[in-house]
């Protein structure tokens, strides 16, 4: 069995003593793991940090076993290192693919989106609204996407400023009423309507947290959401008030 | 199997277990010890029953020696001001052998990691924070590895430190002495150019 791809470097384990077992994030063969024989030396090492786009050959006797990558480094995304946010954004999306992706299962849309965020990370770009846009991309591909198009209770498109944190519909003030305090935050942003404030962007976070923690979570065997989100839904919240 | 010979095996097997030994490499080495038992195996074996006994964490730093308080830490001529930030204690020592840091460090124990839920709590964090009231530090130098994890740490700690007042830097990234260009990732190439300095 064997294959080629290229992908993005999701994790990295020590395996034994010279070896590592990595997991990458490919646009054919999904999130697939693999060992890297000699993955710990001087001269490959530094090729496998996560958020690094490789070139993968995956070599197996069988296609259960975990088999064998050679890899090669097509873009390291180590700009950024010296980016603190950027790098709290990377390891999100990282925990998060590495958190809700079944293993070897193919997801080429997320793929691409996935590729443009890391993208806009290692070129420092406007990329936390891309993020909050990605979060969204993850929640349908994952089955639990938002229906943002029109009010759940009026029928309207007007005046959208809630998400229902039961169905995911959108809610717009007027069908609110006096539940607006129950509702999640249905900000601009997450309609695609500018590059949203900060607190626009909190405000969205918060909603996708939601869906994420208490959606996709308890789907995935009730395990806690990565750390590594709320890490980065933090230092936004610091640098927006900063 | 005699009860002699279970115990070389017992030996065999314990040393292959240390880290660049396998089976074969372990027979090897037990085989030189027994050759060379009274000159080699015997003192081998009371320094290390010594050691074993005495080694520990330095309570301050987090160094590894065989008292309370490590070399380090008790010399008062390395009391600088400035303390390293290191993440292991192989890290501490490869600094040392540099002989260009006269002042204190900090061991860590090991980096924030994402994936194997290692959380600020898990780190000698707050030690460092008390350390930097306690020991009047002017400086906290980081010496982490420039890897997502070793970075995603550095800045925390940097962002801990904030309140402190004190000066945080961290080491240069770039061309290694030795290191060829063309034989060098983008990543390390883009750091170089960042931090490239007048000549």
């Amino acid at each position: 069995m064997d294959w080629r791809d290229q992908g993005m470097l999701l994790s990295v384990r020590t395996h034994g003593e010279t070896s590592a077992i990595i997991e990458v994030f490919t646009a054919q063969h999904g999130r697939h793991a693999g060992v890297v024989r000699g993955g710990v030396s001087r001269k490959i090492a530094p090729i496998l940090q996560p958020g690094a786009q490789l070139d993968v050959a995956w070599r197996a006797r069988l296609e259960d076993h975990i088999g064998a990558f050679t890899v090669e480094p097509l873009q390291s995304r180590t700009g950024v290192l010296s980016d603190r946010l950027a790098l709290l954004g990377l390891n999100a999306v990282c925990a998060l693919l590495h958190f809700v992706l079944p293993e070897r299962e193919p997801h080429p849309a997320l793929y691409v989106g996935s590729l443009a965020l890391m993208d806009a990370l290692a070129a420092g770009d406007d990329w936390v609204p891309r993020y909050l846009r990605w979060e969204m991309a993850l929640l349908e591909e994952l089955g639990f996407g938002l229906d943002l198009g029109r009010c759940a209770v009026t029928g309207g498109r007007e005046d959208l400023a809630f998400v229902s944190p039961k169905t995911g519909r959108a809610v717009s003030r007027e069908g609110a009423g006096e539940w607006a305090a129950r509702l999640l935050p249905l900000p601009g942003v997450l309609m695609g309507q500018g590059g949203g404030s900060p607190s626009e962007l909190a405000d969205g976070l918060c909603t996708t947290g939601h869906f994420l923690e208490h959606r996709v979570a308890p789907a995935l065997g009730n395990r806690p959401l990565p750390e590594a989100r709320r890490r980065l839904v933090e230092a936004l919240a610091r640098a927006g008030r900063d | 199997m005699s009860q002699g010979t279970r115990d070389i095996e017992a030996l065999i097997e314990t040393m292959a277990r240390l880290p660049g030994l396998g089976p074969r490499s372990a027979r090897r080495a037990v085989l030189h010890l027994i050759k060379k038992r009274t000159a080699l195996m015997a003192p081998l074996a009371t320094i290390m029953a010594h050691v074993a006994a005495s080694a520990r964490e330095c309570s301050r730093c987090g160094n590894i020696g065989t008292e309370e308080i490590c070399a380090i830490c008790a010399n008062p001529a390395r009391q600088t001001g400035e303390i390293c930030v290191v993440e292991d204690v192989a890290d501490l020592w490869a600094m040392e052998r540099g002989q260009a840091f006269r002042g204190r460090y900090h061991v860590l124990g090991g980096t924030l990691s994402a994936l194997d839920a290692v959380g600020p709590e898990e780190l000698h964090i707050p030690r460092l924070l008390d350390r930097i009231a306690d020991e009047g530090v002017t400086e906290v130098i980081l010496a982490l590895n420039a890897t997502v994890d070793g970075q995603t740490t550095a800045h925390y700690i940097a962002e801990a430190l904030e309140a402190s007042g004190v000066q945080v830097t961290s080491l240069a990234q770039g061309v290694p002495i030795g290191g060829e260009l063309d034989y060098l990732d983008d990543g390390t190439i883009q750091a170089a150019l960042r931090a490239r300095k007048r000549f």
